[in-house]
């Protein structure tokens, strides 16, 4: 089935001809055989965006319809590989047409050769569903890939096989209930704009440890939860989205550098297989998928990527994994929808966006959750989503932000003058806030007992008085405060300093456990409690500069196997320190 | 074979359309022939049927509907790229204009260039020393990065940049050097600046100038940095040369761009840009950087001009969302006498911390450089507070930081535009400067490089 073009504006090109071809579908435009999609229908013409740059091209030229919507195919070899928006491999891309991306480069997403080894987990006669197992195979020492009846398909295992196989070769074949014998490989295809099903969706209930302090004990996300991560240029979201595709707990991750740095993405390539993930000692590449459709790439691949992205996680997902989705960024992904909405001469919303931005954020993030998975053996999985939003100047008023706001239940706001002092991460204490911190207080409380929450409301309320009690000197200077006003500011600086702030680029600082950062704070917390228990006679400043403090200051360095001794040992010099300063008395 | 057209219906400059067209294809170069002879560019922005709409580069002036013909080349736009272009200048279009002879090509390369494969990325880890202390101790630029300079007008950026065009290099190589230097719609005093300087040192005979001044045509400035970068990509990738490209000002292509999205009557996005703004940029910007399996590498420093100092504007906001930090100059510094005026806090570079430390500049670089930034971030701070209140109202510490705040901008910010400091003398003078603050406050710096490194206390 193929039209013919009439015209060309950028990626949109409007095509006659093409009256048996369904919204949605992939189309191949041109000799080149550029990659589009079909986003309109009127009569037999059909507006289609390309995936690809269309310069050279121009009406008269070819438009050929693949029947199918944009999808991408699931399977082994996914985990390590850098995609582009559309799932197209870039280390073969590279192999293919060298350093730059030529057009209408047409290579399979999961490599047809490699061979891989799988077990079966059903036998003949056996009675499966989608979503059941019917094997696994290992595809990278952290990973175990579960091979799944695909949705929608029921029927009787007839055989199956045990060996090396490529990803296309049959490893089972299923009888229907109409006798129909079905092969099944290890590739599903999935239109990346429809959610998989799952069986159920749950409340997110357990907290996914990132390591880092302030997000963790302050303003934690939950498994199957979904964030925000706004900030201005230079406030550090990049290394915050970093941080949490190598520290959290989940067992796969899929990064979505969308509309971004090509550097950014480097970045990761190179530094991801160093690092080990601290659980299991493996490389964190080998849980890690990448979707890269940089700032210089096509736009409207750009659009598709974060559908692709999640895509792939709802798949692993599905498999009964934790599995989390970087979205770096949003924003970016917004302008792409905002580029081709203007191409389309829709009637803009706010500042040109289009009007269906807002429904669309909302349908991308709510694919995230907890799930009870397809398949008989009711294991569950989840996706958690974070996006990073990069509003324009700074200021969140704008849509996108907007909208953004309206559906996540984590907010981590970072600002540019917690950056310019090289506060890091520069998540503001005061703007951010996590809607599951009541949620995940029975998990927090099981875990660690009733005083790991106590100690984050104490340390909340103690910032939020701090704030307040700058507003004052601010006025009239510090010598107005009372003494006991001037620990609360000394301790919110030492929470600030000696506890959220953490370096991302050193080892011992970069991931710190719930144990570390319980103890820290509640260190922080003990200082409070033994200068308050003597305030009222002893010199404030002397207080303020016992030697033990510095110790304080450099206990986030303290290695992870070291941190109860090193840490009640402080603890002690501390006390006995501050029981000197009291015993002095006030006098010089 | 390439067809004339004299259906030209109508000329809203500086667009055009063209009726009864056929096999004219997106983004295809074409030639327009004025009855006196005079040939013209365009491109082609939209076709649609056997219309097509048609941008020029260059004026509408004296076009006639009916006596102008027009040509499209079947190819878009491109320069012809030699190694002979170094030591010469060219327009926006790609023509010399220093009176030379032509460039014999040795490859025809379409300017938009095409986007890099991340995959194929090197990423950039080299440390470039340009004796500045607030870029080498704080922002540290490194080889195949883009940072450009955010300054305001009247504030001297041409003098900074021309400094690290003039004092940058990287420790212990000798490599094969090139500056491409794009003056995009700036006057002509500020460009013979530049030239003058590069002429001065002996630069000129490794540089190539694109310039499109004030007074040419304001189009033409979407294609002038295109035309650095394509040479710059040649040069980097093929010649193996590493090239520093300087493209000044950002905010004139910005505005060139402004100017013929509205005669397209396109949806505006913030101010007026095009909402495509973020995009068009980050083409130009993420043409830097280094290659896997390639010498050569390509550094990039635009300069661009805040809008009423305003770094919110769109754009100066929608290149630091792209480009790998930036430098900022400040009006204030520059009032109080601080030589270069650079902005430290909110200047940045975000490849630093791959190009610095032991092997590549020293151990104790990272440590020092972020306590430097806090504590003047807090030296700041307490100045401000003492305007209000009084000294007395300052604590003991706060005290030392504010006076450390003054001795770091009047030491180390303010050197002036002809020193050239080694790294070591950036680093050492750090240590010197936070000599100046309680022990207890330096949390940032491991222990042994404080015992190290820290002068004998005063």
């Amino acid at each position: 089935m193929s039209g013919i073009i009439t015209k060309v504006s950028g990626p949109l090109v409007v095509a006659e001809g093409l009256a048996d071809a369904n919204v949605s579908d992939v189309v191949r435009v041109g000799s080149q055989r550029l990659i589009g999609e079909i986003l309109n229908m009127s009569g037999d013409s059909a507006s289609i965006q390309v995936y690809e740059e269309t310069s050279g091209l121009g009406p008269g030229a070819e438009v050929e319809t693949t029947g199918l919507p944009l999808s991408v195919e699931l399977g082994p070899g996914m985990l390590e590989n850098i995609y582009d928006g559309i799932q197209r491999p870039l280390p073969e891309i590279r192999a293919l047409t060298g350093e730059c991306i030529a057009r209408g480069v047409q290579v399979p997403a999961l490599n047809r050769e490699k061979k891989w080894q799988f077990t079966p987990a059903v036998e003949p006669g056996a009675f499966v569903a989608g979503g059941d197992v019917i094997g696994t195979v290992q595809e990278t020492s952290a990973i175990l890939h579960k091979i799944m009846v695909p949705p929608r398909m029921k029927g009787t295992i007839k055989s199956v096989e045990s060996g090396e196989f490529t990803v296309e070769q049959t490893v089972a074949v299923l009888t229907d209930e109409k006798g129909v014998d079905h092969e099944l490989n290890m590739i599903q295809r999935w239109p990346v704009r429809v959610p998989r099903p799952y069986s159920a969706k749950h409340t997110p209930n357990r907290p996914m440890n990132s390591g880092q302090r302030i997000i963790d004990t302050l303003f934690p996300i939950a498994k199957g939860g979904t964030a925000a991560v706004p900030g201005p240029f230079g406030s550090g979201k990049t290394v915050v989205q970093h941080q949490l595709a190598k520290w959290s707990d989940v067992d796969i991750v899929v990064y979505i550098g969308c509309g971004e740095r090509g550097n950014e993405m480097t970045d990761v390539l190179m530094e991801f297989p160093e690092l080990t993930d601290p659980r299991n000692g493996e490389p964190l590449m080998k849980r890690t998928v990448l979707i890269a459709n940089t700032s210089d790439m096509p736009v409207a691949a750009r659009e598709a990527s974060i559908y692709t992205g999640i895509t792939i996680a709802e798949y692993f997902r599905d498999m009964g994994y934790d599995v989390a989705v970087l979205a770096d960024s949003t924003s970016r992904w917004a302008e792409a929808l905002r580029e081709m909405s203007g191409r389309l001469e829709e009637m803009p919303g706010e500042e040109g966006y289009p009007a269906y931005l807002a429904s669309r954020l909302a349908q991308f993030y709510e694919r995230a959750g907890v799930v009870e998975c397809l398949g008989s053996d009711e294991r569950r999985g989840s996706v958690t989503a974070i996006g990073a939003v990069s509003p324009p100047g700074g200021d969140t008023s704008e849509p996108v932000s907007q909208a953004t706001m309206r559906i996540v239940k984590v907010f981590w706001a970072l600002d540019s003058s917690l950056a310019y002092a090289r506060h890091f991460p520069a998540i503001n204490w005061l703007t951010s806030y996590s809607l599951y911190v009541d949620t995940l207080r029975p998990w927090y409380e099981g875990e660690f007992g009733e005083k790991y929450m106590a100690n984050r409301d104490k340390a909340m309320h103690v910032l939020q008085e701090e704030a307040e009690l700058q507003e004052i000197v601010r006025l009239v200077g510090q010598d107005a405060l009372s003494p006991a006003d001037r620990l609360t500011m000394e301790t919110a600086k030492m929470i600030r300093e000696d506890f959220l702030q953490q370096n991302a680029f050193i080892e011992e600082d970069a991931y710190s456990s719930y144990f570390k950062q319980f103890r820290l704070l509640d260190m922080v917390l003990e200082y409070d409690a033994a200068c308050r228990a003597v305030i009222g006679t002893a010199d404030v400043n002397k207080l303020f500069n016992i030697p033990a403090r510095e110790r304080i200051g450099r206990a986030k360095m303290v290695e992870q196997d070291k941190v109860a001794a090193t840490f009640d040992e402080i603890i002690a010099e501390m006390k006995t320190e501050i029981q000197a300063v009291a015993e002095g008395g006030e006098d010089e | 074979m390439i067809r004339e057209y004299k259906t030209i219906q109508e000329i809203a400059s500086p667009l055009m359309v063209v009726r009864q067209v056929e096999g004219v294809t997106y983004d295809e170069l074409g030639e327009l022939e004025l009855p006196n002879g005079e040939i013209r560019r365009c491109k082609v922005l939209e076709v649609e049927g056997d219309k097509a709409v048609v941008q020029l580069f260059e004026s509408a002036q004296g076009i006639n509907l009916a006596e102008t013909k027009v040509r499209f080349l079947g190819h878009p736009l491109e320069l012809g790229v030699s190694e002979d272009m170094l030591g010469r200048v060219f327009n926006g279009m790609g023509e010399p204009i220093d009176g030379g002879p032509a460039i014999l090509a040795d490859a025809h390369r379409d300017i938009n260039g095409l986007p890099m494969n991340p995959a194929a990325r090197a990423y950039p880890a080299e440390f470039i020393q340009t004796g500045v202390s607030t870029i080498d101790g704080l922002n540290t630029l490194v080889r195949g990065q883009k940072l450009p300079i955010f300054s305001c007008s009247g504030l001297p950026h041409a003098a900074l940049a021309a400094q690290i065009a003039r004092q940058a290099r990287v420790l212990g190589a000798n490599e094969n050097f090139a500056v491409v230097f794009a003056a995009i719609g700036i006057t002509f005093e500020e460009s013979e600046y530049f030239i003058n300087d590069f002429r001065r040192t002996g630069a000129i005979d490794r540089t190539v100038v694109f310039s499109n001044l004030a007074n040419d045509p304001a189009v033409e400035r979407i294609s002038t940095p295109r035309m650095a970068l394509t040479a710059a990509e040649y040069l980097a990738f093929e010649k193996d040369m590493h090239v520093l490209v300087i493209l000044t000002d950002i905010t004139n292509y910005a505005e060139a761009l402004r100017e013929i999205s509205a005669a397209k009557k396109e949806v505006p996005g913030r101010r007026g840009y095009p909402g495509y703004l973020y995009t068009d940029l980050a083409q130009m910007y993420e043409r830097a950087g280094r290659r896997i399996g390639k010498k050569g590498s390509i550094t990039m420093i635009p300069i661009l001009t805040m809008p009423e100092d305003d770094k919110t504007h769109p754009i100066p906001d929608l290149t630091g969302y792209i480009t790998e930090g930036q430098i900022i100059l400040s009006r204030e510094l520059h009032r109080k006498g601080v030589v270069p005026p650079v902005d430290v806090l909110p200047s940045l570079s975000r490849l630093k911390d791959k190009g610095i430390g032991e092997g590549k500049t020293r151990e104790d670089h990272s440590g020092t450089m972020n306590q430097l930034f806090a504590a003047y971030a807090r030296g700041k701070d307490a100045k401000e507070l003492m305007t209000i209140l009084g000294e007395a109202a300052l604590s003991d510490d706060d005290k030392l930081f504010a006076k450390f705040a003054d001795e770091f901008e009047r030491r180390y910010v303010s050197q002036g535009n002809d020193t050239n400091r080694t790294i070591e003398e950036t680093l050492d003078l750090g240590w010197e400067l936070l000599s100046i603050l309680p022990r207890k406050e330096l949390k940032r710096i491991k222990p042994e490089y404080i015992e190290k490194y820290m002068p004998e206390s005063k």
